[in-house]
């Protein structure tokens, strides 16, 4: 019989929801069946930890006496270039901002030792970070420069708002250079060296609801050790990818936009990251409970490793180049053990997503759940699935005529 | 028995000699060769582990100097830094020796500091700058 989040969310106050991991259900599932495991069992909790670039958090400093107008100014954390185009005293800092000056990659390899990944990780901690300002003066905003110590406790308000995290899947990626590359995916090593993958697989959020059926705009998720929400689809939301019977996708599909408190946060679910050749990003750290609603979503969350693929992807020119096409793909439960094969060739395989990191997610949400600290949430509206006609296009790039 | 980890430069001249068959045999000592690079007609280097009498160590060492090989302690290491290591895996692929290595059930990476040869090829691939070069 078929459940409703209110009913699911009865029993949690009661202390009788069943709730298990994304990983114990796939025992379930093959020990009593879809349908009893669907009546049995009320949550299932998903997680995962990994690089998302398309992260950063927005805070609103305070005013100062006499007043300041950042917004059309300038302003660095800890050196690190925060957006102003804002009103006077609401700033944003991307993850992968770099401090003012960073030598990049004009130093080859560059090692992008700090950046707006870290300083967010530094204020989670509680650390206070160094505010450099300056802007132009105005009648209602006379001061043009700012020099402070602030941590997120004199913030009046500080929020993580990700555009796009959690990825449904991604790309294997490889080199068949003959040099090493240092890509998103890490440093690849020539003649196909290794192969790098970034998702939690079994675990991850998105693979265990590839429909999108019950995560939408209003879920409450885990983020970042606090609580969040899943405020829209992310950026490149791509339901409408070639899919298998069971509704996976083939390659890298759905992604969500979120956000949540950041004084809520801590360190260990969100991690400043330097890629060598690349950039500095975030690691985020996010599980998202699947209510069981009936039969069809207990079958979706029992999904393993062994089903789920991954395309195979050449950084080296297919990526750059936006050349279509795999050189293979291969199966999480394959990537887990170490090696996969390409073209004959045994290739050891690196993770940039960390699966023992979403493992502890799974189960602190678990956790939450059952000691009734954490409730669910009914979304407002779901978001676009594989018949929305939503595809993820590539720039029709126009010239630009000077007159 | 004594061990000791040394880094061994080879002038050109040298190269082409049997120098670690006479440290084996004449001195008894076990020789592990961590890393070799050997360019003809430049030189060679070695990073080597011996092993064995602490006489026969200081001997041998000696016999390398007498010859004209360069000799250097390895003086630096590699630390795992246990708190900022995510178990990513992204080192794993990259470690010559599996010094770093993973449980595949756990999927936790740890650090086996006795396969370690201080190649360094970790600490540039680590995002979280768990891996540090020690002097």
């Amino acid at each position: 019989m078929p459940k409703t989040i209110k009913e699911i969310n009865e029993k949690i106050k009661k202390g009788n929801a069943v709730v298990v991991t994304a990983e114990e259900i796939i025992d379930i599932v093959a020990e009593k069946g879809t349908k009893k495991a669907a009546k049995e069992v009320d949550i299932v909790t998903t997680g995962t930890f990994g690089p998302m670039c398309s992260s950063g958090a927005y805070f609103n400093i305070g005013h100062t006496k006499p007043r300041i107008k950042l917004g059309g100014g300038t302003c660095y954390l800890n050196d690190t270039t925060c957006y102003t185009g804002l009103a006077a005293v609401d700033i944003y800092i991307g993850a992968t901002a770099v401090q003012e000056d960073d030598p990049k990659n004009s130093v080859f390899p560059g090692v992008f030792k700090y950046g707006g990944g870290h300083v967010i990780e530094d204020l989670v901690e509680g650390k206070s970070v160094v505010l450099r300002a300056s802007t132009y003066g105005t009648d209602c905003y006379p001061r043009k420069k700012l020099e402070t110590l602030i941590s997120l406790r004199d913030m009046n308000e500080a929020v993580l708002f990700n555009p796009r995290n959690c990825y449904q899947n991604y790309n294997i990626a490889v080199n068949l250079s003959d040099k090493v590359i240092y890509t998103y995916m890490g440093t690849l090593k020539p003649h196909l060296g290794n192969a790098n993958y970034c998702s939690a697989g079994q675990l991850s959020p998105l693979l265990n609801d590839p429909l999108y059926k019950t995560i939408g705009i209003g879920t409450r998720i885990f983020l970042g050790g606090g609580e969040g929400y899943v405020v829209w689809q992310g950026t490149q939301h791509n339901p409408g990818v070639k899919r298998k019977k069971n509704g996976l996708p083939q390659t890298p599909a759905g992604t969500l936009a979120v956000m949540g408190d950041l004084k809520q946060m801590s360190s260990e679910w969100l991690r400043g990251a330097s890629f060598t050749g690349y950039g500095s990003t975030l690691n985020v750290g996010i599980g998202i409970p699947i209510p069981i609603l009936n039969e069809e979503i207990v079958k979706y969350t029992a999904v393993k490793d062994e089903d789920i693929t991954a395309p195979i992807v050449d950084y080296s020119k297919a990526y750059p180049e936006v050349v279509p096409g795999s050189v293979g793909e291969a199966s999480y439960a394959q990537l887990k053990s170490g090696s996969i094969n390409i073209s004959g060739k045994e290739v050891p395989t690196g993770g940039i997503s960390s699966y023992s990191k979403a493992v502890k997610i799974a189960q602190l949400l678990k956790k939450r759940i059952t000691s009734k600290k954490f409730y669910l949430t009914e979304p407002v509206a779901l978001i676009p699935s594989v018949k929305s006609g939503i595809n993820f296009k590539l720039l029709n790039e126009r010239p630009v005529k000077r007159k | 028995m004594a061990k000791k980890r040394i880094v061994l430069t080879f002038p050109p001249t040298l190269v082409g000699q049997p120098i670690t068959y006479h440290l084996v045999k004449d001195y008894d000592l076990m020789m592990n060769i961590l890393r070799g690079v050997v360019t003809p007609n430049e030189k060679g280097q070695l990073v080597v582990e011996l092993v064995g009498k602490q006489k026969a160590l200081a001997e041998g060492i000696n016999y390398l100097k007498s010859l004209g090989v360069e000799t250097q302690s390895l003086a630096h290491d590699i630390k795992w830094h246990e708190d900022k290591c995510t178990h990513c895996t992204a080192c794993i692929p990259t470690c010559p020796t599996q010094a770093m290595s993973v449980n595949r059930d756990t999927m936790e990476v740890s650090f086996i500091k006795e396969h370690c040869i201080a190649c360094e090829l970790c600490v540039s691939v680590c995002p979280f700058k768990a891996l540090e070069i020690q002097f």
